[in-house]
């Protein structure tokens, strides 16, 4: 019956769960001079979290997820620029709505292949998309993105503030904590359950009656739209867009953070973004020629000897150190 | 003649030129314990794959309570009722013997997609699943991952998964294999503990376990049936003795 209890138990809300929230609001109080790169850290967090759903726990293995990234950023880019569409929050919810739909589309064709197809497949919308705003530059303001975009007050009430990026850090933050309700309600439900049983055995899924590629495409969509949620936010808070926000670098970075931080577990996304942008900020400033060894070297680390990230090596540990005790 | 709990008329397969299936007529009856055998490569594997949809025949059709369901899909097959288990352990091998089930018996209650509530929360799954768990001795068991459990535990889970669709057919593709004799009867009880109303179709080189177990016998050869009787029949088949039993009897 325990495990029963178990099951019953896992999706309540631990102690813990607080601490990264309650961290995010001391970071605005204790540290004002460096809100621009929280807010960058947690528009990561929210791009690694929707990465998380298809490749942590539905097993959809993408090279491109930075396409709704930058979908999400070019939706209320092009929205500010060309209709002068500059309010937040109705930006967001028109970038999770283009970016989703995109998702559904791709994710409809793409998702009859598997493993390196699916890669190359993903790789290469992204790059589609990318080629495409290189050369709608009527549009999308081609090779130089589109510079000094402004948005308006959040509800009417604050705006953003270039300087210091108070507004910003807390109303991404606020985003965040929303979707990431989101998330972690879909991974716990049934719907979650069966996005885990694909990743652990397709033949047995399809076995088992389940719409196997009807859910992928619809875990795909979810975290497409997320993470046109996050690429609207880098817009919005950054006042600028370019095609870097589409490109190789940006997915295969977001998925570094996701590997490092641990895929699969909900958090690894947070503890992920942190460390590799903490290390990257801090390498960057003690050996600004040299700082990508760093990061290579402790990528190397952790794929050789923390394959489940650095959550993974937690777990290691608390299991090593309660060997000695009940199981 | 009423209709059988599931039926095959003229069932065909090819692969290329390499014929797989030909013209197998087979009928499985209601509450059946029926045993299909025939030497590697007489394609058992293939017909099961026939019957449950995830190869679609050449030729000829399979049949669901005289109703013929040759054109649907896998999934719309198990919703009918028909389960199966696989030669080697398909399993949700980081999960745990309760989550297998869960996912299951989730599907067969059409909640396995719904995404607001969470699946703690699903107690007639959970109930339903422990009851499965309970039922093939998996209890102490059912908080533990796939990957943590011996293989002849895991065999069962196989059985339970199955079990957790509530099938009226249940197809089991070698369910011994991989497991040490020793423990091998473990399997045996849980296979004659069965629900009497579930047509039970196994594939099974263990002779000793086919004979205690069937009631009926299907003798599969390149893909045609070479004959088919009771227990007791195929056993004094001198064709059957010929080509695939051989010794094996005489001793």
């Amino acid at each position: 019956m325990t495990a029963a209890r178990q099951l019953a138990e896992r999706h309540r809300f631990r102690w813990w769960e607080l601490l990264p929230w309650i961290a995010g609001i001391a970071v605005f109080f204790a540290f004002p001079n460096y809100l621009s790169f929280g807010t960058q850290v947690l528009i990561t967090i929210l791009f690694a979290l929707s990465l998380d759903l298809v490749l942590g726990y539905a097993g959809i293995v993408t090279l491109g997820h930075a396409a709704f990234f930058g979908v999400g950023a070019y939706t209320v880019g092009m929205m500010a620029m060309h209709w002068g569409w500059n309010e937040p929050l109705s930006g967001l919810v028109a970038a999770a709505l283009v970016a989703g739909a995109i998702g559904l589309a791709s994710g409809w064709v793409l998702l009859r292949t598997q493993g390196l197809t699916l890669l190359m497949l993903t790789l290469c919308t992204m790059t589609l998309l990318e080629q495409a705003a290189n050369m709608g530059a009527a549009w999308t303001g081609g090779f130089d993105g589109m510079p000094g975009l402004s948005f308006g007050k959040i509800l009417g009430l604050f705006g953003f503030d270039a300087l210091y990026f108070r507004s910003q850090y807390l109303y991404v933050l606020a985003v965040l904590f929303f979707c990431f309700v989101i998330v972690r309600m879909l991974v716990y439900s049934s719907f979650g359950q069966s996005l885990t049983g694909i990743r652990e055995n397709l033949l047995r899924m399809h076995a088992v009656g389940a719409p196997v590629r009807a859910r992928q495409v619809l875990a795909y969509t979810v975290s497409a739209a997320l993470a046109g949620v996050a690429g609207a936010l880098f817009t919005q808070a950054n006042g600028y867009v370019n095609l870097a926000v589409l490109g190789l670098e940006r997915a295969a970075g977001v998925l570094i953070v996701l590997i490092l931080g641990g895929y699969g577990r909900l958090y690894g996304a947070f503890v992920g973004a942190i460390a590799y942008m903490v290390l990257e900020h801090l390498l960057a400033k003690a050996y600004p020629t040299a700082w990508q060894l760093g990061i290579g070297l402790t990528l190397m680390a952790v794929a050789l000897y923390a394959r489940n990230g650095i959550l993974g090596l937690g777990d290691a540990l608390r299991r090593r150190l309660g060997a000695g005790g009940t199981r | 003649m009423t209709s059988a709990m599931l039926e095959t008329r003229g069932l065909c397969k090819n692969f290329g030129a390499l014929e797989v299936s030909r013209e197998v007529n087979f009928r499985l009856e209601r509450g059946a314990r029926h045993a299909l055998i025939g030497p590697n490569g007489a394609g058992k594997t293939t017909f099961i794959n026939l019957l449950t949809g995830v190869l679609l025949p050449s030729r000829g059709s399979v049949v669901l309570e005289g109703e013929d369901v040759t054109a649907l899909a896998q999934a719309k097959r198990v919703k009918r009722g028909i389960a199966r288990t696989f030669q080697i352990n398909q399993l949700f091998r980081g999960l745990t013997v309760l989550e297998n089930v869960c996912i299951a018996v989730a599907e067969r209650l059409g909640v396995g997609g719904t995404m607001l509530r969470p699946a703690g929360r699903r107690a007639d799954v959970i109930e339903q699943a422990s009851r499965l768990i309970e039922m093939l001795k998996l209890g102490g068991d059912a908080g533990r991952r796939i990957v943590e459990l011996p293989y002849g535990r895991q065999r069962l889970v196989e059985i339970a998964i199955a079990l957790g669709l509530n099938p009226r057919v249940l197809l089991l593709d070698e369910p011994a294999a991989g497991i040490p004799s020793a423990e091998s009867h473990i399997l045996l009880d849980a296979i004659a503990t069965l629900p009497k109303e579930i047509a039970v179709l196994i594939i099974e080189h263990d002779m000793d376990l086919v004979f205690r177990f069937a009631e009926r016998i299907t003798v599969l050869v390149s893909g045609a049936i070479l004959a088919e009787g009771t227990p007791a029949e195929i056993a004094a088949n001198r064709e059957v003795r010929a080509v695939y039993l051989g010794s094996a009897l005489d001793a």
